[in-house]
């Protein structure tokens, strides 16, 4: 029985990363899926928006810091929406001087800006802590939650282990509610914005740029509007995880995790479609996940393991590329999609 | 004043690893404008090449091809040698990749070619970490003593003397190559009009075949020789090559290789000179700032190809 709460509570823990990288994998396909927009540096604003949450809603720099500023304990919601407009402001200055130009100018400036703000994250220790990163961030509504379970465990001295188990863990059940309610939140808003006149523009600039400009859009302010609002979600996706993981670090917001595997995740899932992206990220991090657990019965070294394991996800994003490129569930009513 | 003083120092150092950036861009010019798409697992290309040369060094020593110092440079003729085998070894591994790859894909959109390219990117950086591990391998240990250029105030060692005279003799040999052969009119045909240059019978599939024997084997020497400027090789390489690249490439005018030759230059001693002024942390940066800059001001890049 014992075993089985574990394995619930790895179930629940696995549910908020993997809820966490459908938010991600959502904010990408409004920009990839639905405008067509090439964005390689996720990780960039994932990034930015995790440290202005945990800055805004963290404690003020202890002696032990090496940051002088940020620290507001200010609350969560307001944690969201900070990461939203940093990230999103971020994207516009990463949109004006490239959207106008081929595809290829905004994959190497996101692959661009995700490095540069990775080197902020690493080198501006009196704003970001550098490679020790920031700790302690602030999880919502955590004392509360912890007060009840603690005084619970404690007026109950008889209960079982497994029930223990389960009630100690009761705060990861709240935060994947949380995570829960921003994914389903989001899914509704997009599905709307997609069916709306905006959405059908953008869906038109993907197909043919030339000819949405010649039906007199301004094609350049839709892309625009398309890869900021996607980056704000790949904010919030941020903050969520800055105040379930509690601790950040440059390393966090590497490329493979930041960027490659949501892009994997899409692909997966299937661009175009939101529910495929949610889809996506789940099948995916649970691969990810699976993959983690056979590397002990394999004869390689731990380094050797992760290696093969990032090639495998790579051959499965060539696979789905080549073989099923619209994914497991395609696009709803597109007919030909010329990608 | 001290600042300034280091800067015909920084211009050196800046020139040598500009010729590398050079050599590294030609190849994404090359891809871009007669097959393309961006290339962006360009900079691994690189990393395999400087790891296979580590690779087959010994086996080369092994068969009886000396191994003392060629001159005062660090290395001797074995491994020259290796530099070949390992751009010849590069070719081979990517032309396999096109044919399982790319190939299907022609068809594709250039988006879904670049993601494929970005997949094949981590594939190689973890293939290399597999089999060579993540630590820094070493190429050479010796310490090797810049000369003074005697007039000029300004050191240089033998080993960088050695790069830039690769890089040059290869950039004019690429030149000889797209002007006088006929291949390499066929490529520069396919560039400027692809559908015109299959109908006047020029075969496709050996010009793309050429563009990447071309821009792979330039890399693959690129990247050995970062190891011999650097001393060492890291599978993050490819990686932290991808952004000065391209921002030569873009610099330089996207598609043309002459350009990427010019952006490459520009690219490195910007880099090294920035030094003076700002932490070597931020060098990435540097290039990514270029690589804005010139998207404002004019991005059909300094040389511009006639379309």
């Amino acid at each position: 029985m014992e075993q089985l709460i574990g394995v619930v509570n790895y179930l629940v823990f696995f549910a908020i990363s993997a809820g966490i990288y459908g938010v991600l994998s959502l904010g990408l396909n409004l920009q990839w899926g639905a405008t067509g927009l090439f964005n390689i540096g996720i990780a960039g604003f994932y990034a930015v928006g995790a440290y202005t949450s945990a800055l805004v809603c963290g404690l003020p720099p202890t002696a032990w810091d090496g940051r002088m500023v940020g620290g507001f304990e200010l609350p969560f919601a307001v944690g969201l929406l900070a990461a939203a407009l940093v990230s999103g402001a971020l994207a516009l200055v990463i949109g004006l001087p490239t959207l106008r130009l081929r595809a290829d100018y905004l994959g190497i400036a996101t692959i661009g800006i995700a490095e540069t703000v990775r080197l902020i994250l690493k080198n501006e220790a009196w704003l970001t802590n550098g490679v020790w990163g920031l700790q302690q961030i602030p999880s919502p509504l955590y004392s509360v939650i912890h007060r009840h379970t603690a005084a619970y465990i404690t007026a109950h001295p008889g209960l079982p282990e497994w029930q223990r188990l389960l009630v100690s863990r009761a705060y990861n059940w709240f935060y994947l509610l949380l995570v829960a309610a921003v994914l389903i939140a989001l899914y509704f808003v997009l599905k709307r914005l997609i069916r709306s006149p905006w959405g059908r523009v953008l869906r038109a600039i993907r197909e043919d740029e030339d000819a949405a400009a010649m039906s007199g859009k301004n094609v350049f302010a839709f892309k625009l509007q398309s890869l900021v609002l996607g980056a704000m979600i790949m904010g919030i996706a941020g903050a969520l995880y800055a105040h379930s993981a509690r601790f950040i670090s440059p390393a966090s917001f590497e490329p493979l995790y930041g960027t490659f595997i949501v892009w994997v995740m899409l692909m997966v899932g299937g661009t175009g479609n939101n529910k495929g992206a949610m889809l996506g990220a789940f099948v995916v991090w649970g691969i990810w996940a699976a993959t983690d657990f056979v590397t002990d019965y394999l004869p390689w070294t731990a380094p050797q393991v992760a290696a093969l394991r990032i090639v495998a996800i790579g051959l499965l994003l060539e696979v789905v590329i080549v073989w099923r490129p619209k994914g497991i569930l395609p696009e709803i009513g597109a007919k030909r999609r010329a990608l | 004043m001290e600042t300034l003083a280091r800067i015909p120092q920084l211009l050196v150092y800046g020139l040598v690893s500009g010729s590398i950036l050079s050599l590294g861009g030609i190849g994404v010019s090359l891809t871009y404008s007669i097959l393309g798409f961006s290339n962006f697992a360009h900079g691994d290309v690189m990393a395999l090449g400087a790891y296979l040369a580590l690779a087959i060094l010994p086996l080369v020593s092994a068969v009886g091809i000396g191994s003392g110092p060629l001159g005062s440079l660090s290395f001797g003729p074995d491994f020259v040698v290796a530099l070949v085998l390992a751009a010849i070894g590069t070719c081979g591994v990517v032309l396999v990749l096109d044919r399982l790859l790319f190939r299907r894909l022609r068809g594709a959109g250039r988006i879904t070619l670049m993601i494929a390219t970005v997949g094949v990117a981590l594939g190689l950086r973890n293939v290399i970490q597999f089999f060579w591990g993540p630590q820094p391998r070493y190429y050479s240990a010796k310490i090797q003593y810049a000369t003074m250029i005697p007039g000029l105030g300004v050191k240089i060692k033998p080993d960088q003397v050695f790069i830039m005279a690769v890089a040059i003799s290869l950039a004019v040999l690429l030149h000889l190559f797209l002007r006088y052969t006929k291949i390499g009119k066929a490529m520069r045909a396919t560039a400027d009009n692809a559908s015109l240059a299959r109908v006047t019978g020029i075969n496709t599939e050996r010009v793309v075949a050429w563009t990447w024997i071309i821009g792979v084997s330039l890399a693959a020497v690129a990247g050995i020789l970062i190891g011999i400027e650097n001393k060492f090789v890291t599978p993050e390489l490819g990686w932290q090559m991808l952004l000065p690249i391209f921002a030569a490439v873009i610099l330089g005018g996207f598609g043309n290789p002459y350009g990427a030759i010019v952006g490459g230059i520009v690219v490195g001693v910007s880099e090294e000179v920035s030094t003076a002024f700002i932490s070597t942390a931020y060098k990435p940066a540097v290039a990514f700032l270029i690589l804005i800059l010139m998207l404002l001001v004019k991005p059909t890049g300094l040389l511009t190809r006639r379309s």
